[in-house]
C-alpha cells in the first residue's frame, strides 16, 4: 500500500519540523513532571500516543456527524473514555508505575496535544490520515519525553531504567569522587532540558531552511 | 577621578627612565591601561558625565576591591586548617602564620584556575560562534566563584557550576550585560540545589585533610566540629546561644565560605568601589538598613529560637550578608537602575535575607536566595519607578 504525500507527512511532520512539544510547545507541562525517571516517561510516551492515535480515529470517523456547537464536549468524551481504558489497563498490569505517574495519566485529558490534534486535524481529514497524525505527534511528544528522562535519570541518580550505571565504587560515599546532581531532579532542570533541546533543534533546522 | 590620576601620574615618576623602580615599568603600564583607559572626558560644562569609563576599567576596579577579601579568605582557610588539626595549640609563630597562608593558597589557587579556565573557555568559544569580540564580563565573575564556595567543593563541582552558570545565565540571555540574575550567584545556586551534601553542613567549611599532599599525616583533632556560626544557630536548640562574639566574627577567623568572612577585607572592598563610583551606596545602605531592622524586630517580637533572638548586629557581620550587599547585590547590571529603585531594591533584599534565615530552618543562609529574588524583581522595580515618575509629571503639566 503505498501511502499518499500528505499521509506521510502527517506522520514525518511531527516527529521532527513540526513537533508538537519543541516548535508548537504544547505538553510541556507532564514532560516536566514525569521525566524524572526514563520508565515513566516512556509509559507516559506510548500512552499519550495510544490515546492521541485512537482519539483521532474516532473522531474522524464521526467527524460530519458531530454538531459543531457541542464538538468539543464530543471530543472530550471520546478522549475521557480512551483515558480510563489505558488508565485501568495500567493498574492492571503496570502497577508500580501506575501509581509512579499518579494523577498525571488522568490529565492525560488536559494535554494541549490531544484537544490541539482533533480540532486541527481529525475533524477534517479522514480516518487513515489522522492515524498518521496521531501517531506522529504521539511519538513527537514521546522522543522528547525519553531524550530529557535519559539524561535526568542518568545524572540525577545514577540509573537507567532503575538500573545502576555509573559504577558505585565512584560515589564520594564509597571513597570516589562523584556525586549525583540533584539538579537533575527538579522540574527547573527538566525545562532547561527542554530548552536545550528546542535550541537545538532550531540551530539545525534555521539551517537547512537557509 | 581627577584627583586618583593626578596621584597615579606622580606615582608613575618613579617607574620612568632613571625613576626608582624602572624595570617594573611594565606593571605600571599594565595598570595604567586597566584603570585609567580610556582617558577621555566630556568637558566641564553643566550637568554632564566628566569621566569616560568603560566596563574592562570598572572590572578591574570591582577585582581590585575583592583581592583583600581573597588574601584574607587563603589565609583564613589555612587557619581554619591549622586550628582543626590542633597545630595552633602553641600559640601562633611566624612560621605557622606562612604555613596557614601558604596551605590557603595552595588550597584556593585552584579554584581560580578552573574558573577561569572554564568560564573564559565558554567565553572565547561563544564570541567565535557569535563572531563578537570577547567581553570582560567574566573577570569579575570568575575571581567571585572561588570566593563564595566552601572550601572543601570538588574541583569538578566548581567546573561544572561555572559552565552551567555562563551558558544559562548569562549567553543564553546574549552575554555580559544582558543577564538577569547575578551569574556567580548562579553558579553557587546551582551548586547548592545540585549538591547539597558539599554546600553545607559540618565537613564542608574546613579542610581537615591535605592539599597537595602538604599534611597528609593531619587529621581533624578531637570534638572538631567546622560547623558555621549561622549553621550552629540553625541546628541548636538553646535559644540563646551565641557562637562567637561580635568582633570575632567581623575579623573574619571563623569557618565560612572562602572569601566571605572577613568584615574589614569587605569594608576595605566597599570604600574603593564607594570612592571610585562603581557601586552603589544607595543599595549598601538599604540592605544593611532593612536587614538590622528586620532583625531587630524578630529580636523584640520573633519565634523563641536561636536565630530569632540572634541580635541584629550579629546578623550584619555573619554569613555573607556583608560580602552580598557589597560585591553582589550592586551588580550594575542585575540590580536595579533607577536612583529610587535601588532603595527598594535593596530594603527587599535585606528583609528576604533575614526572614529566610530565621524563618526557613532548612537554609541557615539566605543571602543568595535573597539577592537572586531582588534580581528577578529588579526590572518590575525599575519599571514602576519610571511610571510613577511619568505619571507625576503628567498630572503637573
Amino acid at each position: 500500500m503505498a501511502l499518499s504525500k500528505k499521509t506521510k507527512e502527517a506522520f514525518l511532520g511531527p516527529l521532527n519540523i513540526n513537533n508538537p512539544v519543541l516548535v508548537q510547545i504544547l505538553g510541556i507541562c507532564s514532560a516536566l513532571a514525569v521525566t524524572v525517571q526514563l520508565k515513566p516517561a516512556l509509559v507516559m510516551g506510548i500512552s499519550v500516543t495510544i490515546i492521541v492515535a485512537l482519539s483521532n480515529v474516532v473522531i474522524s470517523l464521526m467527524r460530519k456527524s458531530i454538531p459543531m456547537r457541542i464538538r468539543i464536549i464530543v471530543q472530550l468524551v471520546v478522549v475521557a473514555a480512551l483515558v480510563t481504558i489505558v488508565s485501568e489497563i495500567l493498574k492492571a498490569f503496570a502497577y508500580d508505575v501506575a501509581m509512579q505517574l499518579s494523577v498525571y495519566i488522568g490529565l492525560i485529558i488536559t494535554n494541549c496535544i490531544l484537544m490541539g490534534r482533533l480540532e486541527a486535524f481529525a475533524m477534517t481529514n479522514n480516518p487513515l490520515d489522522s492515524l498518521m497524525d496521531g501517531l506522529g505527534n504521539g511519538f513527537g511528544y514521546a522522543w522528547i519525553l525519553v531524550v530529557v528522562a535519559f539524561v535526568r535519570e542518568l545524572l540525577g541518580s545514577g540509573k537507567l531504567l532503575g538500573y545502576q550505571i555509573i559504577p558505585d565504587s565512584w560515589y564520594v560515599a564509597n571513597g570516589g569522587f562523584y556525586e549525583n546532581c540533584g539538579m537533575m531532579l527538579m522540574p527547573a532542570m527538566a525545562l532547561i532540558l527542554v530548552g536545550c533541546i528546542i535550541w537545538a533543534h532550531r540551530s539545525i533546522n534555521d539551517k537547512e531552511t537557509k | 577621578m581627577e584627583k586618583f590620576y593626578n596621584l597615579w601620574k606622580k606615582f608613575g615618576k618613579n617607574f620612568e627612565e632613571g625613576g626608582k623602580w624602572q624595570k617594573l615599568s611594565s606593571f605600571y603600564d599594565a595598570f595604567d591601561t586597566f584603570l585609567f583607559t580610556p582617558q577621555t572626558t566630556a568637558k566641564r560644562v553643566g550637568a554632564q558625565i566628566h569621566d569616560g569609563g568603560d566596563s574592562k576599567r570598572t572590572m578591574i576596579l570591582v577585582v581590585l576591591a575583592l583581592v583583600p577579601c581573597a588574601l584574607f579568605g587563603m589565609f583564613n582557610v589555612g587557619y581554619q586548617h591549622l586550628l582543626a588539626t590542633g597545630q595552633l595549640a602553641g600559640g601562633m609563630t611566624a612560621a605557622l602564620w606562612w604555613k596557614a597562608f601558604g596551605f590557603g593558597l595552595l588550597a584556593v589557587l585552584p579554584y581560580y584556575i578552573v574558573s577561569y579556565l572554564v568560564g573564559l573557555g565558554i567565553e572565547f568559544v561563544v564570541a567565535q560562534i557569535k563572531k563578537e569580540e570577547v567581553a570582560e564580563g567574566f573577570l569579575v565573575t570568575g575571581f567571585i566563584i572561588p570566593l563564595i564556595v566552601p572550601i572543601n567543593t570538588p574541583l569538578w563541582m566548581v567546573a561544572i557550576a561555572t559552565a552551567f552558570a555562563v551558558i544559562f545565565a548569562k549567553e543564553v540571555f546574549g552575554g555580559t550585560g544582558y543577564n538577569i540574575f547575578n551569574v556567580a550567584l548562579i553558579a553557587r545556586a546551582f551548586l547548592f540545589f545540585a549538591y547539597p551534601t558539599h554546600m553545607t553542613g559540618d565537613n564542608v567549611f574546613v579542610r581537615t585533610g591535605s592539599t597537595w599532599g602538604w599534611d597528609s599525616d593531619m587529621t581533624a583533632v578531637d570534638g572538631f566540629s567546622g560547623a558555621t556560626p549561622l549553621g550552629q544557630l540553625a541546628t541548636t536548640a538553646d535559644a540563646n546561644l551565641m557562637p562567637v562574639d561580635f568582633w570575632t566574627m567581623f575579623n573574619g577567623l571563623i569557618p565560612g565560605s572562602i572569601g566571605e568572612t572577613c568584615g574589614w577585607a569587605i569594608l576595605l572592598g566597599a570604600c574603593l568601589l564607594l570612592c571610585t563610583g562603581v557601586a552603589s551606596w544607595k543599595t549598601m545602605v538599604a540592605i544593611l538598613g532593612t536587614a538590622s531592622l528586620t532583625a531587630w524586630l524578630f529580636n523584640a517580637c520573633g519565634p523563641e529560637t536561636a536565630v530569632a533572638n540572634y541580635p541584629w548586629y550579629m546578623h550584619l557581620v555573619s554569613g555573607g550578608l556583608l560580602f552580598g550587599a557589597v560585591f553582589m547585590a550592586t551588580d550594575p547590571v542585575t540590580s536595579a537602575r533607577t536612583e529610587c529603585g535601588k532603595w527598594i531594591y535593596g530594603a527587599l533584599i535585606g528583609f528576604m535575607v533575614i526572614v529566610i534565615r530565621v524563618l526557613n530552618p532548612g537554609y541557615p543562609e539566605g543571602m543568595m536566595l535573597a539577592i537572586l529574588l531582588g534580581n528577578a524583581f529588579a526590572p518590575l522595580i525599575d519599571w514602576c519607578v519610571v511610571r510613577v515618575n511619568i505619571n507625576k509629571r503628567m498630572k503637573r503639566a
